[in-house]
């Protein structure tokens, strides 16, 4: 798991006000003149391809024991084969498919309740403020795999929805800190002021002129929650917390693991699900630091004429 | 002042909500593991001990919540954790105390090393900006720092354990040997905790490094900065006193707190290279089930970390002096 | 030419910023000279380039502005060539700068005194006690009870921190003290009462100084010359008595109209229409063209030079005599 360290000064993507639309608009100009993000983008973009296109991609069904255990790569098998007989190669295109969706879907619960919780507290203020604030920060200090460990346990039920749910649950109190430090700068903006004279409800500010003017630092929320969502999940299934009988990058681990394939020889298996559990959880993280670049220009690489 | 005691309060609060979900968790969860475990041990365990092991997990409770509560809060604080079902019939207690030196030398070392050398490299190469570093550095860390922490264990012990032979396959020490005070014992943890170390280092310094980084650039660009140039001192007390000095503040909580990441990837590690830690024995309690044990060890590790952002509260009360005034 | 008591001599500097879109001029070969214990203010609107031109000549620009063109004569030394090294000898003891907002400009995690002794020991060496004695002085040359000498900055009100910033810059009596809108953080009655200690020190210790503000009519109680500047050039600049009694270039005209004076007849306030121009884009001709309302057609594409007028140099073609 990437080392992520929160403090009350973690830069923010200045909030720049900006019309609805225009908000959008601006953030994907300013990423695709990034090299980081564009570098990340590419890698995420080229494996949603392969996620798609999987079955054309793949050469055999992932599931099929047809073939001859732990071979080495040769040109029939890329990657070679598992201890019981299924094409790696095939198995890392079709795993792809459900890595990509418990990176995302968990990235996306995860940032979904970072807002939620965030801009209500600066929102409520007062006492809500104050519990709101405590709250995330216990969550922040609770080791995540170990809490992950004993609620998976516990729930003995290794599914998918299981798995986001649990790493929901220890992903989403990084955003939530930083969101209500935004929430709260904006909160005392003159535009603010201007939609609480005009009388509309605090519910509609929140949403429709609020939000809009955040959407720079979600965005960087959710990548950065993206990201450890797709260690976490590699994490807990290496450990055998996924299910094992589903195909997926982090489950591909766990067999290799348990079938010893570093030891007897066949090192491939360990290798390509984890470079490719790399490159994801690397794009992401590029992407979410080109977010940090953009909204404090002094990070970028600095061009001197000599 | 004050400062300080809203940071005792906010440690207070969390080691309780911590012990309470450990008493709650097994208590709401559907399909009552615990009585599962207790089936299973039946017969193979004396009567004492499944009273035991029920009063601990609220299973056919004597007295009401609340006086479970208390008894298991009592228990808590007296060290009394419980039977392990794993090293039967140790109690947890015992167990943890014989994989915590491993752990603690393990983690606190990597750790200690990768957050120097992080922050002191995140100072300098703020400290000079343009060039190819500049341009570099970065984008390498993010990636590393992405990088699962088993993942890069299990290359780690491909490159040099296997292919290379120059270190050990895994454990703490030579298994042919005993524990001792010996110097070639000594030598032997080092050289089998090498590998594993490394690898906590290499994947936790890029976070310190970047943060670091971060925090740096927009504090040189601070007017004292500007002022302790043009007062001529010298560049290596302007990077440190002025710079760093203000620049590594935020960031000691933060770097507190995220001990938690350090320790979970620590776990895995632990676990790709056999060490005989902790997290080699949260492996081991998960795989039997052994909820005593578990609970026991994410309190303990919990606490680990509150103690180390507590810490680095004090540490920021000392090096700030406007947190002693404002409280 | 180096007039024989010019302390600081600036030659056509130019101020780049290098940004995504290409080299801004924040600064366009402004000239101008100081002489000995001179007291010269340069005013002008926020954007105009008036505190860049400042820190260029302070030698403390940080990327992305760097010195693009010009010289900088400090005492006779081409300081704009020197390494920071050899710079280092010159800094604080011979100039000494002063920031606008001592909260900003010192250091928090320090002491004043500490911060006073570094000074001190960058660039001689004094025993404790000296340092201690020396301190305890400046502190009280600027009206400030030595015993803050252990404060924190964030212990002490808005004007001890500005006075103790005047102090720390006085620590080697140098020759020249760059300010860069010392006063624009403070209530006007500590804005007066700072001004008067400055110049006070001033008339004590013969030092000259650069005053770079915004404030028009504070400077002109106090400056011996004056200098206006405007979209990163000088385009008035003369002794502050003649500016202020007859403003010349149509801009001073209208930054003099902007400030209603207490005593006097009534007159009407007006503004100067318009906005300040873009650097990136700045028009042609004369910068100042578009919102002139003595604009005439060479204006809009010719530059003016500087033309003499009762003392003053003038950039603007109505005081082309030649023509």
């Amino acid at each position: 798991m990437a080392v992520r360290v929160v403090t009350d000064q973690t830069p923010l993507a200045t909030a720049v006000v900006v019309g609805r639309q225009g908000a959008a608009r601006a953030l994907a100009r300013a990423l695709v003149r990034n090299r980081k993000a564009l570098a990340g983008l590419s890698v995420f973009g080229f494996f949603v391809l392969v996620a798609i296109f999987a079955p054309l991609i793949a050469p055999y069904d992932p599931t099929a024991l047809a073939f001859n255990q732990m071979l080495q790569p040769s040109r029939a098998h890329l990657l070679g084969t598992t201890g019981i007989g299924q094409d790696i190669f095939s198995q890392l295109v079709f795993g792809t498919r459900e890595s990509l969706l418990i990176a995302l879907a968990a990235g996306l619960a995860a940032t979904a309740v970072s807002v939620i919780v965030g801009v209500s507290a600066a929102y409520l203020g007062g006492l809500w403020d104050h519990a709101l604030n405590l709250f995330t920060d216990v969550f922040l200090v609770l080791p995540t795999l170990p809490l992950m460990i004993i609620v998976g346990t516990y729930l003995n039920n290794r599914g998918l929805l299981v798995l986001i749910g649990v790493i929901t649950i220890t992903g989403w109190s990084y955003g939530a800190r930083q969101l209500r430090s935004q929430a709260l700068s904006l909160r005392n903006r003159e535009f603010l002021e201007a939609a609480r004279v005009r009388g509309e409800r605090s519910a509609y500010i929140i949403v429709f002129e609020v939000l809009p003017n955040m959407t720079s630092l979600i965005v960087a929320i959710f990548f950065g929650a993206a990201v450890y969502a797709v260690l976490a999940a590699a994490g807990l299934q290496f450990i055998g917390l996924g299910d094992p009988s589903s195909l997926s990058w982090g489950t591909m681990l766990y067999w290799a693991q348990a079938n010893g394939a570093l030891l007897a020889g066949s090192p491939v298996w360990v290798l390509a699900p984890g470079i490719c559990i790399a490159a994801l959880g690397a794009a992401f993280a590029l992407i979410n630091y080109a977010f940090d670049e953009i909204g404090n220009p002094a990070l970028r690489p600095v061009r001197t004429k000599k | 002042m004050s400062y300080l005691i809203r940071r005792l309060e906010f440690f207070g609060i969390t080691l309780w909500a911590t012990l309470t979900m450990n008493f709650i968790l097994p208590r709401i969860m559907p399909g009552n593991p615990a009585q599962a475990m207790l089936v299973r041990y039946h017969g193979r365990v004396s009567p004492q001990t499944i009273k035991a092991i029920e009063a601990a997990f609220g299973l056919n409770p004597q007295g009401n919540i609340f006086q479970q509560y208390f008894d298991y809060l009592r228990n808590t604080f007296t060290g009394n954790f419980g039977t392990s079902v794993t090293f039967f019939p140790s109690p947890v207690g015992d167990v943890i105390k014989q994989g915590l030196p491993w752990t603690l030398g393990l983690v606190g070392m990597a750790t200690i090393i990768a957050f120097l050398l992080g922050t002191l490299i995140g100072v300098l190469s703020a400290w000079r900006r343009g060039g190819v570093f500049d341009a570099i550095l970065p984008p390498v860390f993010i990636v590393v720092s992405a990088f699962p922490y088993f993942w890069l264990g299990l290359l780690l012990l491909l490159a040099f354990a296997l292919n290379l032979g120059w270190f050990p396959l895994g454990f703490a020490y030579d298994l042919t040997d005993s524990i001792n005070l010996s110097w070639s014992f000594a030598g032997q943890v080092v050289w089998h905790g090498f590998l594993p170390a490394l690898t906590i280092v290499i994947t936790s310094i890029g976070g310190w490094i970047l943060t670091m980084r971060n925090t740096m650039i927009t504090t040189l660009a601070e007017d004292y900065v500007k002022m302790a140039r043009a007062k001529g001192l010298s560049p290596v007390r302007i990077m440190f006193m002025y710079a760093a000095r203000n620049a590594i503040l935020p960031n000691l909580t933060g770097f507190a707190m995220s001990l938690g990441f350090v320790i979970s990837g620590a776990i895995l590690v632990e676990i790709v290279f056999n060490y005989p830690g902790l997290g080699f024995t949260l492996l081991q309690a998960v795989h039997s089930e052994d909820f005593a044990l578990m609970q026991t060890l994410f309190l303990m590790i919990t606490l680990a970390v509150l103690l180390a952002v507590l810490a680095a509260d004090v540490l920021t009360a000392i090096l700030d002096p406007r947190t002693r005034d404002q409280g | 030419m180096i007039a024989t008591h010019a302390v600081l001599e600036v030659r056509d500097l130019c101020v780049d910023y290098l940004t995504d879109r290409g080299p801004v001029r924040a600064v366009d070969r402004v000239s101008l000279e100081v002489r000995k214990g001179e007291f010269l203010g340069i005013v002008g609107e926020s954007g105009c380039g008036k505190s860049t031109l400042l820190y260029a000549i302070a030698r403390l620009l940080t990327p992305p502005a760097q010195v693009a063109s010009g010289d900088v004569w400090f005492e006779g030394s081409d300081i704009v060539s020197m390494t920071d090294s050899e710079l280092r000898h010159l800094r604080w003891k011979r100039y000494s700068v002063v920031m606008q907002s001592a909260m900003n400009a010192l250091n928090p995690v320090m002491s004043v005194g500490e911060q006073l002794r570094d000074a001190f020991l960058a660039h001689e060496s004094l025993s404790r006690r000296q340092i201690a004695s020396r301190s305890a002085e400046l502190m009280r040359l600027v009206g400030i009870d030595p015993v803050h000498l252990g404060s924190y900055p964030h212990q002490l009100s808005g004007g001890m921190r500005q006075r103790a910033m005047i102090a720390m810059a006085l620590a080697f009596t140098p020759e020249l003290v760059i300010m860069d809108e010392p006063t624009s953080a403070l209530d006007v009655v500590a804005q007066r009462s700072l001004m008067l200690k400055i110049k006070q020190l001033q008339r004590e210790f013969g030092f000259a100084t650069i005053f770079v503000t915004h404030d028009m009519s504070l400077v002109s109680h106090f400056s011996d010359r004056l200098a206006v500047m405007y979209a990163g050039q000088i385009v008035e600049v003369g002794e502050t008595r003649e500016v202020f009694a007859d403003p010349k270039h149509p801009y001073t005209v209208g930054l003099m109209r902007s400030f209603p004076s207490i005593t006097g007849a009534l007159q009407p306030l007006s503004g100067i229409p318009g906005s300040p121009p873009d650097l990136a884009h700045p028009p042609a001709g004369c910068r100042f063209h578009p919102r002139c309302p003595q604009v005439m057609a060479r204006c809009k594409t010719e530059e003016p030079a500087f033309y003499e007028r009762e003392g003053d140099l003038v950039r603007c073609f109505l005081f082309d005599v030649g023509s």
